[in-house]
Formats: C-alpha cells, structure tokens, sequence
C-alpha cells in the first residue's frame, strides 16, 4: 500500500511553525496524515525537547497535547516532529530503587533507562477470559482493614480520604507491613505521585528507607510544581512498568497512586480547552472510562504468578464522597476505604469509617482455610451492630442518653470499645488477623448474645463464651 | 477482505471518525477502517461524507486511511454454539480471542461468532415440498443438556421447500435446507442465520403478562414480583448491590436462557461469573448453570463504542431464544453505563446536548430498548418471553438525574437499592419504600392457585406494617421508644424482625441464597402469624418483653439460615411452636 509506506517515510519529519497554541495544546496544519494518539516531539527556540501525544487528527489540522507544558513556546520557532508510533516507555526490573519523572525518565542522577522492552503506556484492555479471580487475603496488620475491609491480592482499593487525614500514613503502613501469610513474596512498589507536594514523596521515600524497602520500589514523581499535563500520563507510565513486573518478571506489585484527584483535574483542564461538552461538575463524560483504564489494569492473570494490587488515593472535594471523582470511583474500584474527619477529630487512626467503607472481594479470601472460620460471621456482626450505635448515637443526641434503654446502652458502649480497640492502632502497630479476630470478639462481648443475630450458635459458643 | 472501498478518513476523535469522499455506503452498515481492519458501524450518513463510530481502540489511524464497507448492517450470528459462551459487546468469541492474543484484546482480530468446524446433530421436522415461512422451526439441534436449539426460518425468508437434509452432523456452513422463493434464485438455509442487532426481531402478538420470573430471592418474588416478559430497573449508587442482585437473578430465576449483560463494568465480576457458573447446579434442570447462560463482556476498560452496541447485541441474542418459546431473561449491568457511551459517542459528533450532556434521544433509546421485552406469539406458534433487569448507577445515587428517571418511564417494576441500608449491611438493599412493582395484581392469582391463597393477604399486612413503621420512627426520633404504647411498640418489633429474618437474605450463604416459592410463603405466614397473634396478645395485657423472649422467636430469625429448600416441615414445626406459645401466653391472660 503507498499510504502506509509514505507513512513510514514521513513519519519522522518535522514541521516548523505552528498554527496556535491554547493551554497544553498545540494545533499544527498542514501536515502529513498523522495518527490519533501518536507520540511527538516538540522542541522549543532553546532545542530542548518536551513529549506529546496528537489528541485529534484530520486532513486540515492536528491537535497535540505537549506533556511538558507549553510555556515559552512561540509560533513560528516551535518545531513539531511525529514519530510514527505511540508514546512508550522502556522497561526494566532495574527500574527497582529508582525515581522518574511521569515521563519515565530518571530525576535520580542516576543513568538513563535502557532495555530491549518498550511497551505503549496505555497499554490494553485485559481479555476477562485470561483473568484469574483473586482470592489470596494479603495481612495488612491493621484491624479495621483485615477484619472488615480485607484487602485482596490484585484487587483494586482505593483510599477515600480528605485533605488533611493521614491517608499517606495508612498506604504507607499498608506497604510497609503487607504480606501474604504462609510465604515471604516481598511486595514491589511501584509509586506514581501526581500533583502532590515534594514533602508528600519526601515522606514515602523516607518511609521505604526507614523499612528498608526502598531497592522494591519505583517512584514516578509528577510534583505539584510540575506541568499539570504531565500528571495525565504519570499513572499510564507507573502501570506499564507495574504490568512489566507482574506478568514478566512474576512479581507481585502493589501499586500507589497518590493523589488521583489531581490527575482528575487535569484531564477536566484539557477537556475545557478543547471545548467539550461536560458532563458533572466541568468534568469530561469520559472521566469514568479514563479512570476505567487505569483502575482495571489491576489483577491476576491465569497461568501468570505476579500480580497487581492497587492502591489509589483521592482526597474528596469537600470531603463529599458523591463528588464525581470518589463516585465514578467507586463505580469502578472493588470496593473503598472511606476516612471520616470525624473520626481523626477523635484522635482514632486510622480513622476508617465503618459504613461507607467496602471490600468486595472479601467474600472469597476470608474464613476457614484462609484467615478463620469465624471471620465472615464475624465482620458481618460488626458491621450490623456498628450500624446500629451510629442510630442510636443519633437518638441519644435529640433525647439524651439518659432516656435510651439499658440494651441502647450496651451498644453505646460497644461503639466506643469498638472505635477504640479495634479500629484504633499505632502507626507501627502489625496485627496478626488472629489478634484482629480475637479482637472483634472482645469488643462484641459488650453486647448481649441474644443480639448476635448474625453469629451462629456454635460461633457463640467458641469464641464468644471464651 | 473482498469489502468494497466506501472512502477515505478525513478525521480521527477517538473512537469517532469522519469519513470523505463516501461513494455508496449504506447506513449502519458495518465497516473496516485503516490497515489494521478495526470494526466500525456507519451512524451518520450525508451527501460527501460520513460518521463511523469503530468498536476497537483508534491509536494510530489517520487521515487518508482507506475505509471499507461490509455490505451488511452490524449483525450477529445467531445459531448453536452460543449457549455457554463468552462474547465481548460486537459478538467476538472471547475465549477464541485468547487463543490469539493471550492475556490483552489486541486490535483488528476477526473470529466468526459461531464456531465454523463444530459439527451439531440436526434432526429437521419440516419435509420437502411444505411451505414454509420467517420464524417457522426446520428442526432442532441439541445444543446443551438444557437446551434444545430450534433452527429457525430467517424471519424474513418464506416460500416452498426444495429439499431438506437428513438427520445428521452437520456445521453451522453447511447448506440444510433449500428454499424456493418468489425471487428468481433459490435460497439456502443453514443452522445459523444473520440479524442485524438495531432491528427488533418479529413476533405474532404481544400475550398479557401473567406468570411471575420466581428469583428465589424474597424480597424480590414477595414484595416486588417482575412478570415473565416484564421490565425492570435497579438504581443504585455504587456498592450498594446491583450486581449481586443481578447475579443472583441470573443463578436461580426459572428462565430458560440468560443472557448476562456486562456492558462497562468490571473485569473481574465477569470473571466471577465465569469461574462460579459452571460449578452451580441449576436447581431445576440438575445442570450447570452456565448451560443455559450467554455472557457479554464489554468492560468499563474496552471501547466505549462496543459498549453502546453491547446492550443490543444481548436483546438479539435473548429475542432468538424467545422466538424458539423459552423464557429469558436478561440481566443489563449497567444502562447507565451504555447512555454514558452514547453521550460520549454523541459529545464527539458535537451534537447538542439536552440534560447533563446526554444527547436529546436517550429517552427514545431507552424505551426502545425496553419495549424489547414482552411475553409473545412467536411466528412459530410458540410463547416465548424476554425479560428485562437492567441496572442503573446514578451518578452520586441521586435517583433525579436523566437515565433514572427516564428509564423509570419505560419500565414497570423498580427496585430501588438504599445506601443506608446497604451501609448497614442489609442486604439485598431494595428499599421497601421506594421500591414498586406495577405487576402486583396481576401476579397474585398466579401465587394463589400455585403457592398459598394466604399470600396477597399476608403480603398487604406486611406492607402496612412497613408503612406504619416510618410514621412511628418518626415520633421515636423526636421523644424515644418508650413515649410510645406497646401495641405501636410492637409493629417496631416485628418490622425489625421481618427486614432481619425475611428481608435480608444472604449471597453467600449455602441454604439462603434462594428460597423456593413454598418456603417465602411459609416463612411470611409466620411472621404474620406472630404480628396478629401478639397483637391480640398484647391488648389483652401481655408485656411485649415476653413476646420478645419468646423461644420460639430466635427460631424464626434463623429459619432463612435452618431450613433447607427441599425439606419445609421444619417451617411448620415452627409454626405449630409458635402457636403453642401463643396459646400458652393469652392463658396467661385470659
Ligand atoms: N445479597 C447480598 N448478600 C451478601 N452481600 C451482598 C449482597 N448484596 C450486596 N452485597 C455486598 O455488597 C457489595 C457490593 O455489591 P455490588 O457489587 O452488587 O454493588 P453494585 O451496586 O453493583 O456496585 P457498582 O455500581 O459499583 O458496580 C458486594 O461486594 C457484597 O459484599
Ligand atoms: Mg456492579
């Protein structure tokens, strides 16, 4: 075919002179066919060269979104050059102990990044027929999380939290103290930052070195300082080297991403310059499908021993959880824990709200065989009886606590208890899930068995008489 | 390809490409674009140019890229080999895709939907020489244990017939019958036959819907029947249970074939689904679920475009069925997600938007895709049913926004999943206020002459009950429990009894997660039994803390968990003790 021969010839060459810039954007005409989502290189007066990807083709002109900002560029001296192929990044398990910006190359002083494997940063969609289902229960040490809310090997959970609440300290401690009982596969991290202050990675970093850790985990830092564009790719980069370390290398990696609400407010920052219709709140109506990509590259492969496991931090806008990012979050992810300011007003970390939070994959990978017998029943009954004092906590509070009846009492004091010993921990504190289960039916003993609607009689009599 | 050219591309916006120089295509009519052959559909069709939307990912296309036109509007392929299978949202074969591809969908793959080697016993019905039309059955094939696939007359085809085949093995390619028409060629007829997913398949007439789809699930056969052939929604915002109760329709309803919607959600729900089914036993049949379930996977990561075709490659599939006389029923999770892809599809055409940027035919698309349901005359003679459960997520779970509410105009029956209760882990969470079934009545003497002639009156109690309940809740919330006499005190009780012992009902739970009709029956009888008889109790002078304390009661709330479907008589036991207690009680007092 001619056209795809000229493609190749043409590809690679370079247009001087642009038609306008607007933002990030770039629009050039006038040029050979070029290919939706095709990586270019867009160099500056000075020679120095910024990343970009064509975000609409056509016969007349051809928007380009620069990475790197548009600052200081001009019309007729910026120079455009198309590649011919989409944006990859090179990949390798030496990328271990490493820090790149959310291009991929190295902000470390370090050399730069070789490796014969190059892989396109939006990756592909993951057939459901090659999914293995997870079901592997990963101890976190922390209660609330492993009783409750239990976090599955290649599950998807993210951290709802707001600004303020100490969802660094919970991922870090998550990383930190992670495991799967029985072996001792060490967690890979892979670390993607967008938008956050250098404090916040200073903060990771530290922690990664203080644990020793740091040689297993890869960061890619897109800082608040940094071009906000860049933030829309960071994530993409993190994934691709995540997915590389996981079905490649049989890695088992957990992945963090921090803070995704930026990344958000990025994508709606291109979205409201090219003109596009919104859908809530300004944000594109692709948000959801955008976040889809991401999120789902999470997993477990048949046939492939590594993993994914992710993650992702969002601080609510106005810590409002039907804010769309949190929502069309929450549409996608298996599950949330959701922060209560509250709770942290309390002094209770992690101050994990009860209800809202949600692990869906919990179902598989908890009771006999896997943590104990009783832990279904168990995390269920909390939960009721959890439910129950945030009713009466509200009836106390319109008509005193003096007027509740003797067994809305015993609730009330359950609350507390449970607030307390089981949700509360240290910051270094690792529970094993029988201290955490054990735990739970301390803090359950408040309560009269008759109201244990959810335990059966045998589970009573086991580890509720004890 | 032998497709013809029909022009060039002249702009690329995702998955939206304009297409110039347009020779003679035609609209909807299914397309290949650019060297990689990616699958498109034509939406928009004018003098010069026209408007492709391409059911894969669009990197790397670019202006000048030839486009080529299939000579068919988008179709599926309807035939044996279908049960059983996974299709992605434009009918690919996903487990024939990974063989090719491995763990991702790689781009431009091309694998007919129906196996082409497999052979299936054909035993035809028809002879030569009979006239035969659209719909009628040539015979059948046995494609699973559960299912005996009619082949059937492509509904647009009629005339004498010229020969037919033996009984024997034949694939889905080879010629079956031959058919002489009115036009001047003869026709061949195969086990498979093409149409297109847009155009609703014809019927005879519509039948009144009188026979309730029984899920097992209570709250659902009991307070919110949905009739065979009838419509549902299910709003809900995240994690409050659309897909558990989707799925949990799809295990143990009495349809004939399910065809299991994933149209933009996750990846691994499909999987659960895939790995779970094949090891569930249908209660009826004795058989593998997954033998009479089709699954469409068209995840929230896979083209958004596919997505909007995925919805009526399901209700195509599902009519086919319908038009042998089975019963299906098709689970949508989620509309919301399919109205979603057809704002984007529409915000990329630069159309105007109506509400929250929807485009201002989402109504009509929606009530087109509903009235697809109904219980029919097939033009085989048969009764067949397509039943419709389709969730919505509304975005931040408010119920006002556009797909909610229009969508409640189309549909019939609405089970509303609360928050609230969903935080409280009450599951399933359908709210018993919001919720309604305009099925009601008509489902009612169906369960009287079936089941119990107690039900509808039983079932009205409760409701009552339910009702009276808010009203007094609201007085607790201001003045506390105790401002309130014990018989109101009571209706306190035996709600909080009925929403923990007979409303919720749990998944994962061996004996709970379906109850047979007889068992949803007995267990509300019981609860009804204990409201009247402590009421009379109670104003006879009885304390409400016995009735409380009654032994008999913690049997009650753990009868859902103790009695197994297929042996009932401990429900009368505990009727029978229930009563004795009874009795002993207005003794007391007498
Ligand atoms: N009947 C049930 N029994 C037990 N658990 C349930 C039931 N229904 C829902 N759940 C719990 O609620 C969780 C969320 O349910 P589900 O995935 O169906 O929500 P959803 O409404 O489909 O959410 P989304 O819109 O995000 O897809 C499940 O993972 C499960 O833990
Ligand atoms: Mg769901």
């Amino acid at each position: 075919m001619p056209e795809r021969e000229n493609r190749r010839l043409l590809s690679g060459r370079e247009y001087i002179g642009v038609d306008k810039i607007d933002g990030p954007l770039i629009f050039v005409g006038k040029t050979h066919p070029v290919g939706y989502r095709e990586l270019i290189e867009c160099v500056d007066k000075q020679g120095n060269v910024r990343l970009g990807i064509v975000l609409e083709s056509s016969t007349d002109i051809v928007v380009v979104q620069v990475f790197e900002g548009t600052s200081g560029l001009t019309l007729p001296d910026t120079r455009i050059r198309f590649s011919g192929k989409p944006l990859t990044i090179s990949v390798s398990k030496e990328m271990l102990g490493r820090v790149f910006n959310g291009l991929g190359r190295p902000i470390d002083g370090g050399p730069p990044q070789r490796s014969d494997i190059e892989l396109d940063v939006n990756g592909m969609a993951i057939n459901p027929t090659a999914r293995q289902y997870p079901r592997d229960f990963i101890q976190t040490g922390i209660s609330v999380i492993d009783g409750m809310n239990t976090l599955i090997r290649g599950q998807k959970l993210p951290i709802f939290s707001g600004n303020g609440l100490p969802h660094n300290e919970l991922a870090a401690q998550i990383a930190r103290q992670a495991k799967i009982r029985g072996t001792n596969t060490e967690f890979a991290v892979v670390f993607a930052a967008m938008g956050v202050k250098h404090d916040v990675a200073r903060f990771f970093t530290r922690s990664f070195e203080e644990s020793g850790v740091l040689e297993n985990v890869a960061l890619f830092l897109s800082l608040a300082d940094d071009p906000s564009i860049e933030r829309l790719i960071t994530p993409r980069t993190a994934l691709t080297l995540a997915e590389h370390l996981a079905f490649n290398e049989d890695m088992h990696v957990l992945v963090i991403m921090t803070d995704m609400t930026n990344y958000c407010e990025s994508l709606r920052e291109i979205s409201t310059i090219r003109g596009e219709i919104p859908s809530r709140k300004g944000y594109p109506g692709y948000l959801y499908s955008d976040l889809a990509e991401l999120y789902e590259r999470s997993g477990m492969i048949k046939g492939y021993k590594g993993s994914i496991t992710s993650l992702p931090i969002l601080t609510m806008p106005n810590d409002d959880i039907s804010h769309p990012i949190p929502d069309l979050s929450g549409y996608i992810t298996e599950g949330q824990i959701v922060f209560e300011r509250e709770m942290d007003g309390r002094g209770i970390f992690p101050p994990v709200a009860g209800l809202p939070s949600l692990s869906r994959l919990m179902k598989d990978g908890i009771g006999e065989g896997m943590t104990r017998e009783d832990h279904p029943h168990l995390a269920s009954q909390l939960f009721a009886a959890y439910s129950y004092v945030k009713d009466v906590r509200n009836l106390a509070s319109v008509i005193g606590e003096e007027e509740l009846t003797p067994l809305d009492h015993n609730y009330l004091e359950f609350g507390k208890e449970f607030e307390q010993k089981f949700v509360s921990q240290r910051k270094d504190e690792d529970r094993s899930i029988e201290q955490t289960l054990d735990l739970g039916w301390e803090v359950l003993r408040t309560l009269p068995a008759e109201e244990l609607h959810r335990i059966t009689d045998e589970e009573i009599e086991k580890f509720y008489g004890k | 390809m032998n497709d013809r050219m029909i022009g060039r591309v002249k702009r690329v916006n995702g998955p939206v490409i304009e297409v110039m120089g347009i020779t003679d295509a035609e609209m909807f009519e299914m397309v290949r674009v650019g060297k990689d052959n990616l699958i498109g559909e034509l939406i928009k069709l004018e003098t010069d140019g026209a408007v492709i939307q391409v059911y894969e990912d669009t990197t790397g296309i670019a202006p000048l890229d030839p486009v080529y036109g299939a000579g068919m509007q988008l179709s599926v392929e309807l035939g044996p080999g279908m049960v059983g299978t996974i299709y992605d949202g434009i009918q690919r074969p996903l487990e024939a895709i990974r063989e090719i591809s491995e763990i991702y969908i790689k781009r431009g793959i091309t694998i007919p939907s129906l196996n082409r080697e497999k052979k299936w016993h054909f035993a035809p019905s028809v002879k030569q020489g009979e006239h035969i039309s659209g719909g009628m059955a040539l015979g059948a094939v046995r494609e699973t244990e559960n299912v005996l696939h009619k082949i059937l007359v492509p509904p647009s085809d009629k005339g004498i017939l010229e020969s037919v085949v033996p009984e024997g093995d034949y694939t889905v390619e080879d010629v079956i019958a031959v058919l002489k028409t009115d036009a001047p060629q003869q026709k061949d007829l195969f086990l498979m036959h093409r149409w297109p997913i847009r155009v609703q398949r014809p019927t005879q007439r519509r039948l009144p819907l009188d026979v309730p789809l029984i899920t097992g699930q209570r709250v659902i056969d009991t307070l919110f029947p949905v009739a065979k052939g009838g419509t549902v929604s299910i709003p809900g915002a995240f994690g409050t249970g659309k897909t558990m109760t989707q799925q949990a329709v799809a295990k143990w309803c009495d349809a004939d074939i399910i065809v299991y919607i994933g149209c933009g959600e996750r990846g691994n729900e499909i999987t659960d689904v895939l790995t779970e089914f094949p090891k569930l036993i249908d209660p009826r049949s004795g058989r593998s679920l997954m033998e009479r379930t089709i699954l469409i996977a068209n995840t929230s990561n896979m083209p958004v475009s596919a997505r909007e075709a995925s919805i009526y490659t399901g209700i195509t599939m599902a009519e086919y069925f319908r038009d042998q006389g089975y019963h299906v029923a098709v689970m949508a999770d989620s509309t919301s997600r399919w109205a979603e892809a057809l704002r984007e599809l529409s915000g990329r055409m630069e159309e105007m938007p109506a509400e929250e940027g929807f485009p201002a035919y989402l109504p009509t698309k929606i009530a087109e895709f509903y009235e697809r349901a109904g219980s029919m005359e097939t033009l085989n003679g048969d009764c067949g049913s397509v039943t419709i459960i389709g969730a919505v997520s509304p975005p931040g779970g408010d119920f006002s926004e556009p797909v909610t509410q229009h969508t409640k105009r189309f549909i019939r029956c609405f089970w509303a999943l609360d928050r609230n209760l969903a935080n409280a882990r009450h599951y399933p969470a359908i709210s018993w206020l919001d919720s309604y079934s305009e099925y009601l009545n008509d489902m009612a003497s169906w369960w009287e002459q079936e089941v119990s002639p107690e039900w509808l009156a039983d079932r009205t109690e409760i409701m009552e009950l339910l009702h009276k309940e808010v009203r007094l809740q609201q007085v607790v919330k201001l003045v506390g429990p105790d401002a309130l006499p014990d018989t109101q005190r009571f209706i306190l009780e035996v709600c909080t009894l009925f929403k923990n012992a007979f409303l919720q009902q749990n998944a994962y739970d061996k004996i709970d997660m379906f109850s047979v009709v007889q068992k949803q029956v007995k267990m509300l009888h019981i609860i009804v039994t204990y409201w009247k008889r402590g009421y009379e109790a109670i104003k006879n002078g009885a304390v409400l803390i016995k009735l409380r304390k009654m032994k008999v009661y913690r049997d009650i709330v753990k009868m859902k968990f103790s009695i197994p479907n297929d042996n009932l008589s401990g429900l009368d036991k505990i009727e029978a003790r229930l009563e004795r207690s009874m009795d002993q009680l207005e003794a007391l007092y007498a």
